[in-house]
């Protein structure tokens, strides 16, 4: 680990911790507050779904299969950039 | 199983093979019903086929090495390990309790649709890959390392011992209800055959068997869930992706709700019996959502199928691939619900009692799963007289939407997997956590590898039989059980596991105090308002927190915890120099762990 600088190891885990928050407001954004205007977003009505059931029943699920892949793929960018990742 | 890198390069065969093989089964099983072999007999070769296909798997992967018994020798590569979890996660109450949950609930079971997804993006982001990097056994390691000791890991393997036996007993309780209908034996009886299925997997193998059973697990049970509403979707609209068809059925739905008088809507969010907003559901709804999020990330017997990836970057791809292969289970399931609703709105309800079909008496025989009472004796069956437990809704649409009898032994057959994956999960975290922390680690450091497997063996039999006799007396419905397992985790786990790795500044006594703080008012909460509601409401002057249902205990517990372990370790001494080497190697994928002087590792 001593090749590796203290400078390197911050910034890694600062850009690290960006992603992370960028992940967390996501998290919160599809987990809660979409679902906080089901009632006004049910008046919407789509190929016979309430736009508000449908965010539940499908539309969240869709989003977080899509952040848990791309969370991987930015962090391993993230690892590679400064040169953290595995041998 | 020879397990050299010619098994796992053939995976994909041996799998598609396998996969390939089981559609044929059920195909001949198909003919077989239309030359009139009797349901019973189908029923029959289902469940002991199925089960039999586990064991030789079981065997098969029997072994005498640790790494292999605890971390299935760490070469699970990330899409099967992806398929592994998704069978570990989806239990009996995602298979069997979660669609009826929808069928009763309406909008307001979504929760757990949600819930039990959303969780993942945390254990992508803030768990997995820092876990797999500190790469030691079982969760409770971690919390000894990190907090250095013995009572870290004590207080850790108490908490996973709660969360798992409660989580568990609902997946023997669940295994009880499936074989007791399609075998036609006594529920209690049931249980105990049903305990034999999850040991022949796990007890030989360990982590490595049940990792190659669960891949086989999950193939049965998507194929078993995604039949019937296919089958559903295509017979009632033409095009066989249930998925975007059953927005139709939701039309339907409503019309005949006006139809039949019903107030509170399928799709209505947040809604009362009478169908006006409610504050009490919307609270619950979030607090409900929340909980089981926090929950699936701390979950001892998915945390460690992480263990199992050769590397970081793969245990960040399993999780990934985890998601994707329960999504396919859990945006199947409002559509699952939608179409038993259908069916029963418009086939059942309207009907002449005495002229009900069989499937009729051979529920109500399991146990009190449905009623039908006529209560205003007109022999016609109407909405208010039809009581269906929501344990049964899957098992039974096949039967109800009048589906040959082969597709009903087909999703019996996938709830029994679903059941068997995650118990032997549960069963392998617990007894795991009790042969490595408990025995080797604190008890007798000194253990061979022969005896410290011994041991690993005896205790998961004993766990087992343990859960199966508590699963028998019928303690309550498979997903309240779950849901509380959720929450003792939530509230126990979360706090120390992120803040250890996430904030450096955490310190022992903080740490600890947090965990047994915030776990013990979640039991609390929870073992009061379910066991001694008189007493609670004498002691509170209400009857629940903010109206915060018990299944959702973790709201109260979890918070607290997480104030106390941030303001103890502003006042507390400092994590060493060494403490926060160690935080930061196992922050990055590269490099050796820093391991402090009195941590004990392999």
């Amino acid at each position: 680990m001593s090749e590796i600088s203290k400078e390197t190891v911050e910034a890694h885990w600062n850009e690290t911790l960006s992603l992370m928050k960028i992940i967390m407001l996501l998290w919160v954004v599809f987990s809660f507050v979409v679902h906080a205007f089901a009632i006004q977003l049910n008046s919407v009505v789509i190929l016979g779904f309430p736009l508000g059931f449908y965010m539940a029943a499908q539309g969240s699920l869709i989003a977080f299969v899509v952040i848990c892949f791309w969370n991987a793929k930015a962090q391993n960018k993230i690892d590679e950039k400064y040169g953290v990742a595995e041998d | 199983m020879k397990e050299g890198s010619d098994f796992i390069s053939n995976l994909g065969r041996i799998y598609g093979t396998y996969a390939g093989g089981f559609i044929g089964f059920v195909l001949v099983l198909a003919v077989l019903e239309q030359l009139g072999v009797p349901n019973k007999i189908l029923g029959y070769l289902f469940v002991f086929l199925t089960i039999g296909v586990y064991a030789v798997i079981g065997w098969m992967s029997r072994t005498a090495q640790l790494s292999e018994y605890y971390v299935a020798g760490r070469r699970v590569p990330a899409f099967y390990n992806g398929m592994a979890t998704g069978a570990d996660w989806m239990s009996a109450a995602s298979f069997i309790s979660m669609a009826g949950g929808l069928y009763l609930q309406g909008y307001d079971g979504l929760a757990y649709v949600l819930g039990w997804t959303g969780g993942y993006v945390l254990v992508a982001n803030l768990f997995a890959p820092y876990l797999r990097k500190f790469g030691q056994f079982t969760v409770p390691d971690f919390l000894g390392v990190r907090y250095g000791g013995h009572i870290a890991r004590s207080g850790g393997v108490l908490v996973l011992f709660c969360a798992s036996f409660t989580y568990v007993v609902a997946q023997v309780f669940g295994v009880g209800i499936i074989t007791s209908r399609f075998l036609g034996i006594s529920f209690e009886l049931s249980v105990f055959v049903g305990l034999l299925g999850i040991l022949v997997c796990s007890m030989l193998g360990g982590m490595r068997a049940v990792t190659w059973t669960q891949i086989a697990q999950y193939i049965i049970l998507i194929i078993a869930y995604l039949t019937p509403v296919v089958w559903l979707s295509t017979k009632k609209y033409g095009i066989p992706i249930p998925e975007l068809t059953y927005g139709q059925a939701l039309q339907d739905i409503a019309a005949l709700e006006s139809k039949l008088g019903i107030l509170k809507g399928h799709m209505a969010a947040f809604a009362d019996a009478k169908g006006q907003f409610s504050w009490d559901k919307f609270n619950n709804f979030f607090a409900l959502t929340f909980c089981l999020m926090v929950g699936t990330a701390s979950l001892p017997h998915i945390l460690m199928r992480y263990f199992t990836t050769p590397n970081v970057r793969d245990a960040r791809m399993s999780v990934g691939w985890s998601i994707f292969f329960i999504f396919l289970l859990y945006f199947t399931a409002p559509a699952y619900a939608a179409f038993a609703k259908l069916e029963v709105y418009s086939n059942v309800i309207g009907q002449p009692i005495a002229s009900l079909p069989a499937w009729v008496q051979n529920w109500q025989a399991v146990g009190g799963m449905l009623t039908i009472k006529d209560a205003n004796g007109d022999g016609i069956l109407q909405l208010a007289e039809l009581v269906i437990n929501q344990d049964i809704v899957v098992l039974s649409t096949p039967e109800i939407a009048g589906l040959p009898y082969v597709v009903s032994g087909l999703v019996a057959a996938g709830g029994l997997a679903a059941a068997l994956s995650t118990a032997d999960g549960l069963l392998l975290a617990i007894a795991n956590a009790l042969s490595h922390d408990v025995y080797y680690k604190m008890i007798d450091p000194k253990a061979s590898t022969v005896r410290r497997l011994v041991v690993a063996r005896a205790l998961l039999v004993v766990v087992a039989v343990v859960a199966a006799a508590t699963a028998s007396t019928r303690p309550s419905g498979i997903i309240q059980m779950v849901a509380w397992a959720f929450s003792l985790a939530a509230a126990g786990l979360f706090v120390p596991v992120v803040m250890g790795i996430w904030w450096k500044k955490t310190t022992n006594v903080a740490a600890v105090t947090g965990m047994l703080v915030g776990f013990f008012i979640c039991l609390y909460y929870l073992v009061m308002t379910r066991y001694y509601p008189a007493e609670f409401k004498a002691l509170w002057g209400t009857d629940l927190w903010f109206g915060i249902t018990n299944i959702s205990a973790a709201i109260f517990g979890m918070p607290v915890g997480f104030l106390i372990t941030w303001g103890l370790s502003h006042v507390t001494e400092a994590p060493s120099k060494e403490m926060q080497d160690f935080v930061d190697s196992i922050r990055r994928p590269k490099g050796a762990v820093a391991w402090t002087k009195d941590a004990v590792h392999e």
